[in-house]
């Protein structure tokens, strides 16, 4: 894989306004607002990204940062689903292959949901209908979108199970959900959400609920499948090996915003943001020698209806006081581009970063 | 509770460290005193004495079908284990789902009857004690949940949580009940005036604090935590994993840690076993399991962890695929366990089990061809057509590697003739190092 040659995926900020979008997948300025009875939660405040074909997006945070309310965002997920009696508040643009679908009616976009776009859920076992065989649900998901009868569907089931790596398809398509282990299940997943051949493949936490062999099986497929397709994949996960996996570009989210993005290259070896390195302190690695000691983020993550002031990462933050002024508690840093593709929202200077990053917090990882 | 809160109570803990060891060994004194009788277990195991000894251990649990629910069957989780936990040592227990591990964690705490075999605390048979005579042995063995939001009682303050412990015991801790729990708080790093919180207010990360204090409140001396990390996320798991180790180094606590996360179990343990399917497959200290892994099934499992690290992406010559699925323990493969996805099965493998043998000083594995290591069974090379399906999806690399080494710790033995085992360890280990250096070379 080719992972050194970034160029087509631009993460840069988005340029235009009313225009169309030149990326296959362009976000703007996402903004995906609950309101409750405690007040309105924030998910996700003010996201942009963008994403090309045959690349692979990863988003990485932790719970409650926004990573799976914004691909929810993106499938059209929100405003057709009500929470309590009241809907998600959602703005922004969401441009799919010139199509922007927030403005779009819901026809054309329930269209699009599983022929140009699909999803992969976290928990398989939830995400399939108990009461259908495997293969009826996968024919259901290439019928709605396909004019052939049920026998050419069948056929289409049992050759995508056999592409995933369900030994027997042929008979595995016609046991239930619960018949299959967990792996196989995620397979049967993967299976329905490529039937349509997607462009657009978004995959929510896919191995989170898995063992690490199934899981080692699992990105494989994936990697694999993508090559194949040559479809878009966002990939989203709070395990950072997994993106270093599959991702080449990486997006780090912390309450609803992105903090830091760029090539994985440049977010693992020269991270630019204290939140994004607390994330590669707390991970024991097996790659490298015993570390003494973990360097965790201290404290919990915010809460998303009172993001704290300024910076929502400054309580949490050891250099919170590096800028001058208090301006990390009043003042909300903005992304800025520091080097090539290479965004991060801090307000300390690219000098001091650099100079924290190299000095203190790489010889400890 | 806020950080900066947290921070002043963990910098009072680490200041304190001497007051906190000092306190609960005279706590738990005079509690004995107080409850009399009960207290059967006087003689405290020194550091690197063996604490806990399981031998032959197995949990089958029975299928029932039927009108007459006649058993049909059993799931063999746990299939006859034997090992040692050393005072004052962390011993960690990796494997897949469903290989039988949380089962281990139930049948040593005596929370699950044992089919057969036998558990041994401080040189005392607990296999079979009933729950009076298990009661005075829960002061010494204490649990961690999984799941900090189920192993809380939600209409209970956390006051009354931590405090359960001294209840049922009928324990008066010096200075009141109130206090003590109030001071283990502090020491898990919590706001000690959250005593009348109920859990629903606090973060994951929190709770599993609250149940760590639980854990502790009785000042035990063995910990058994079935995944304590697992359900938090990255940045809480790095907190956690620090305070169990802060609490360890002060209190001189013993912990067999149950976990599937290879990097973690590798952080926070001294020993590490591997389970699959019921059996322990390799029990080694952890440098050299996860310098030299000899059994194939560790090597595939830590092979699949994901790096972070983007410069060794779709490194496939590394890693090592299972294929398949694990097997059910209704009916687990005769013979070696693995060698339905061994890449290196061969007939014997079908049809002799491999017992767990100490191959090198502080490993101990079962298998018949192993790693790193002289074939334990060379008269047997056909491999198995499952095992050719196999090696399929090992790269060519790590076969001829594998090979290797093998062949160099024979030839190694040969030489040394009969010198015994050590010398062949040594040279097995000179081996390995010499291996690790032409692995970076080809980096």
């Amino acid at each position: 894989m080719s992972e050194l040659s970034k160029s087509g995926a631009a993460v840069g900020e988005p340029t235009g306004s009313a225009s169309g979008s030149n990326a296959f997948l362009e976000v703007r300025d996402l903004k995906v607002h609950f309101p409750t009875d405690d007040g309105l939660v924030k998910s996700v405040d003010g996201l942009s990204f963008q994403l090309e074909r045959g690349k692979t997006l990863g988003i990485v945070g932790e719970s409650g940062s926004g990573k799976s309310v914004t691909s929810l965002g993106i499938m059209g997920l929100h405003t057709a689903g009500q929470y309590g009696r009241r809907k998600a508040q959602i703005s922004g643009e969401i441009w799919l292959d010139g199509t922007e679908l927030l403005s779009a009616d819901a026809d054309q976009v329930r269209k699009l949901r599983g022929r140009q776009m699909a999803m992969i859920f976290q928990d398989p076992l939830s995400a399939l209908h108990p009461y259908y065989t495997i293969g009826q649900q996968i024919v259901e998901a290439y019928r709605i979108h396909h004019d052939v009868d049920k026998k050419t569907a069948k056929r289409r089931a049992v050759e995508m199970l056999d592409r995933v790596g369900i030994p027997q398809p042929d008979k595995r398509v016609d046991s239930y959900p619960h018949e299959f282990s967990g792996g196989m299940r995620q397979r049967a997943m993967i299976a329905m959400s490529l039937v349509n051949n997607p462009e657009l493949l978004i995959a929510d936490e896919p191995t989170t609920a898995l063992d690490v062999t199934v899981q080692a099986q699992i990105l494989d497929l994936i990697r694999d499948l993508q090559k194949e397709f040559g479809s878009a994949v966002i990939i989203i996960t709070h395990d950072l090996g997994v993106v270093a996996e599959l991702a080449d570009d990486l997006l780090v989210m912390y309450g609803g915003r992105c903090v830091e993005r760029g090539p994985a290259e440049k977010v693992f070896y020269e991270p630019r943001h204290p939140y994004t390195w607390g994330l590669l302190g707390s991970m024991p690695r097996l790659d490298r020698d015993q570390q003494e000691r973990l360097t965790p983020v201290k404290g919990s993550p915010p809460s998303l209806i009172n993001l704290p002031s300024g910076c929502a990462f400054n309580p949490r933050c050891p250099y919170a006081d590096v800028p001058k002024d208090d301006v990390t508690r009043t003042v909300r840093p903005e992304l800025t581009e520091i080097g090539s593709k290479h965004w991060a929202a801090c307000h300390m200077s690219q000098e001091q970063r650099e100079r924290i990053w190299t000095e203190e917090i790489a010889p400890k990882l | 509770m806020s950080d900066e809160a947290k921070d002043k109570t963990t910098g009072k803990t680490k200041g304190k460290a001497e007051d906190v060891a000092s306190a609960i060994p005279a706590q738990s004194d005079g509690t004995q005193e107080k409850s009399g009788g009960t207290a059967t277990l006087t003689k405290d195991a020194a550091a690197g004495e063996t604490l806990l000894k399981v031998t032959g251990l197995q949990k089958h649990f029975p299928i029932k079908k039927g009108l007459l629910q006649r058993q049909v069957g059993a799931v063999r989780a746990v299939d006859g284990i034997d090992f040692e936990v050393r005072s004052g040592e962390t011993l960690g227990v990796v494997g897949e789902s469903g290989c039988g591990k949380s089962t281990m964690g139930r049948l040593i705490t005596r929370l699950l009857e044992p089919t057969a075999g036998t558990v041994e605390f401080q040189g005392k048979d607990i296999t079979h004690l009933g729950v009076g005579g298990m009661r005075p042995m829960r002061r010494d063995v204490q649990m961690i949940f999984q799941d900090p939001y189920s192993s809380l009682n939600p209409r209970h303050t956390i006051g009354t949580i931590v405090s359960a412990p001294f209840k049922l015991q009928g324990v008066e801790p010096e200075g009141g009940v109130k206090k003590e729990v109030q001071r283990l708080l502090s020491v898990v790093g919590l706001n000690p005036e959250h005593y009348n919180r109920y859990p629903h207010e606090f973060s994951g990360g929190q709770r599993q604090r609250i149940g760590i204090a639980r854990a502790l409140a009785l000042s035990p001396k063995l910990v058994v935590a079935d995944e304590p990390v697992s359900a938090l996320d990255v940045s809480i798991q790095a907190q956690v994993v620090n305070l169990l180790d802060d609490l360890q180094q002060e209190l001189g606590l013993t912990y067999v840690i149950i976990a599937h996360d290879l990097s973690v179990v590798r952080h926070v343990s001294d020993r590490i076993a591997v389970m699959y399917l019921g059996k322990i497959m390799e029990l080694a200290d952890r440098d050299l399991l996860y310098k030299s892994p000899m059994h194939p099934y560790t090597k595939a499992l830590m092979s699949a962890v994901p790096i972070p690290d983007p410069a060794r992406r779709g490194a496939k010559s590394e890693r090592i695929l299972l294929k398949g699925d694990v097997p059910s323990p209704i009916a687990p493969p005769s013979g070696c366990r693995f060698h339905t996805r061994c890449w290196k099965a061969t007939q014997v493998c079908t049809t002799t089990e491999p017992p767990l043998k100490e191959l090198r000083p502080g490993q101990q594995v079962a298998c018949h061809h192993p790693e790193n290591f002289e074939d334990q069974a060379p008269q047997d090379v056909v491999l198995l057509s499952a095992a050719k399906e196999a090696a399929e999806l090992v790269s060519d690399d790590a076969l001829a590697q594998s090979a290797a080494t093998s062949a160099a710790v024979a030839a190694e033995v040969s030489e040394t003739g009969s010198d015994g085992g050590e010398s062949a360890a040594e040279g097995s280990e000179a081996e390995e190092s010499r291996a690790e250096e032409s692995r970076s070379e080809e980096k």
